[in-house]
């Protein structure tokens, strides 16, 4: 009799991983690299990393997803969430790393707005930089 | 005349404030008595996406909380920022738990839950009816190609959507209702850029190339949204070489076409017909 077979997550998850599944409610293991959300992103063009690959540092606890721009660039448009085949909504993801990153003081370059803009520009713009 | 409450929210009083004017006059036309909460504030803008962060949906419901006052049941929101927010604060204070919390920093009062937050689109469609404003249509649209732009607060995280977020049809039925032509276009479901017009300018000049440059492939003579962030940002990150498609807010297309009277729209429903000559 072949003996059972057992796959699991524990022991290999990254606390990073965890903390930044606490604060999104996103479970980043449940990402598979499809690349799906890379692919329609309107902003990846724009971003240091594409979206799967934050992921992946996530998965791989690797802290270094916190100094990039990409989650800076995040619009929070909800593209990827819709067409993620594991119903990952990496829009609550980049918003975790984001929060986590102000609150570890790791925050982006300072923005001077250069004329007056609608409030609705500006209290969306500094909402996503107040922790 | 049927009330209705209605959370107006900062852009359609200040930068958006002639979309409020028009839009109005228009509902009280279709039969609407418009109930403005008495002191609402600030919806917050962008709902927070972090599971420990209750205090910045206080805002929200306390609008909420302000509906209920009125004895009202539903709250209409014309800006598609201020839907987002009200919506998903409604749906996550369902929880009784998070409810209770949030009830703390509004004491004495308390929201009992159950209030529901729609959009100036879906009262067309769901509560006015496209046979009805076919109907009540005064100065028709006489096949002006208008191609609707949703972007993303009405259709997107899936629980909130108005609409099929892949393939929405609620404004085009709008458009063709108010004797216009809807123009379908590859980019009228993908974010605008939003507040990152304040960050990054550069971004949201490349999405506002694109976004223009694709409905004017498509034919479309202007453009109609939903949201006044998106209204800026169509309007005010142009780059250079960038069709000049006149966007209209989606009450304004309405105003016109039930014979409101109001220069802004009617210099862009003018402009858009110098494109089209399809307006005479
Ligand atoms: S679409 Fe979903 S599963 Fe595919 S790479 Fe993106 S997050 Fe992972
Ligand atoms: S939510 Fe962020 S990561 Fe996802 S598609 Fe939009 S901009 Fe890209």
């Amino acid at each position: 009799m072949a003996s059972e077979l057992r796959l699991s997550r524990a022991g290999l998850e990254a606390p990073f991983a965890r903390r930044v599944e606490e604060l999104s409610g996103e479970n980043p293991y449940a990402c598979y690299q499809c690349g799906k959300c890379s692919a329609g992103c309107p902003f990846a063009d724009h971003m240091d990393a594409l979206p799967n690959q934050v992921l992946r540092l996530v998965q791989l606890g690797d802290e270094s997803a916190l100094s990039l721009s990409a989650p800076w660039v995040c619009a929070s448009c909800h593209a990827c969430g819709v067409r993620c085949p594991k119903g990952v909504d990496i829009a609550r993801t980049m918003e975790a790393l984001r929060v986590l990153a102000l609150r570890k003081g790791i925050t982006p370059a300072p923005v001077r707005p250069d004329r007056p803009y609608p409030q609705i520009a500006l209290i969306g713009a500094y909402r996503k930089l107040t922790p | 005349m049927k009330t209705i409450a209605y959370f107006p929210g900062c852009a359609l009083k200040d930068q958006a404030r002639a979309d409020e004017t028009g839009t109005l006059g228009a509902l009280a036309r279709l039969g609407y008595e418009i109930r403005e909460i008495p002191r609402w504030n600030c919806c917050g803008t962008v709902f927070s996406l972090v599971q420990d962060d209750l205090m910045r949906h206080v805002g929200p419901v306390r609008n909420l909380l302000r509906v209920q006052a009125m004895e009202e049941e539903k709250v209409l929101t014309l800006c598609a920022m201020c839907y987002g927010t009200l919506a998903r604060s409604a749906h996550f204070v369902e929880d009784p738990e998070r409810l209770r919390r949030i009830n703390a920093f509004l004491d004495p009062d308390a929201y009992q839950g159950g209030v529901e937050v729609i959009h100036l689109l879906t009262l067309l469609r769901d509560e006015v009816g496209y046979e009805r404003l076919a109907a009540e249509t005064r100065r028709p649209l006489n096949g002006l190609r208008v191609a609707p732009y949703y972007g993303c607060v009405l259709l997107r995280p899936r629980p909130f959507a108005v609409d099929d977020p892949d393939s929405p049809a609620a404004m085009e039925r709008v458009v063709e209702a108010l004797g216009g032509t809807a123009v379908p276009f590859p980019e009228r479901t993908e974010c605008c850029g939003t507040h990152l017009t304040v960050t990054r300018k550069d971004v949201v000049e490349e999405r506002v190339g694109r976004i223009l440059r694709s409905a004017r492939g498509g034919g479309a003579d202007a453009l109609v949204v939903t949201c006044p962030l998106c209204h800026f940002n169509l309007e005010e990150r142009r780059p250079a070489g960038t069709p000049d498609l006149p966007v209209l807010y989606l009450g304004q297309l309405l105003a016109w076409a039930m014979g409101e009277d109001d220069p802004g729209v009617a210099s862009l429903v003018g402009r858009a017909a110098v494109s089209s000559e399809a307006v005479r």
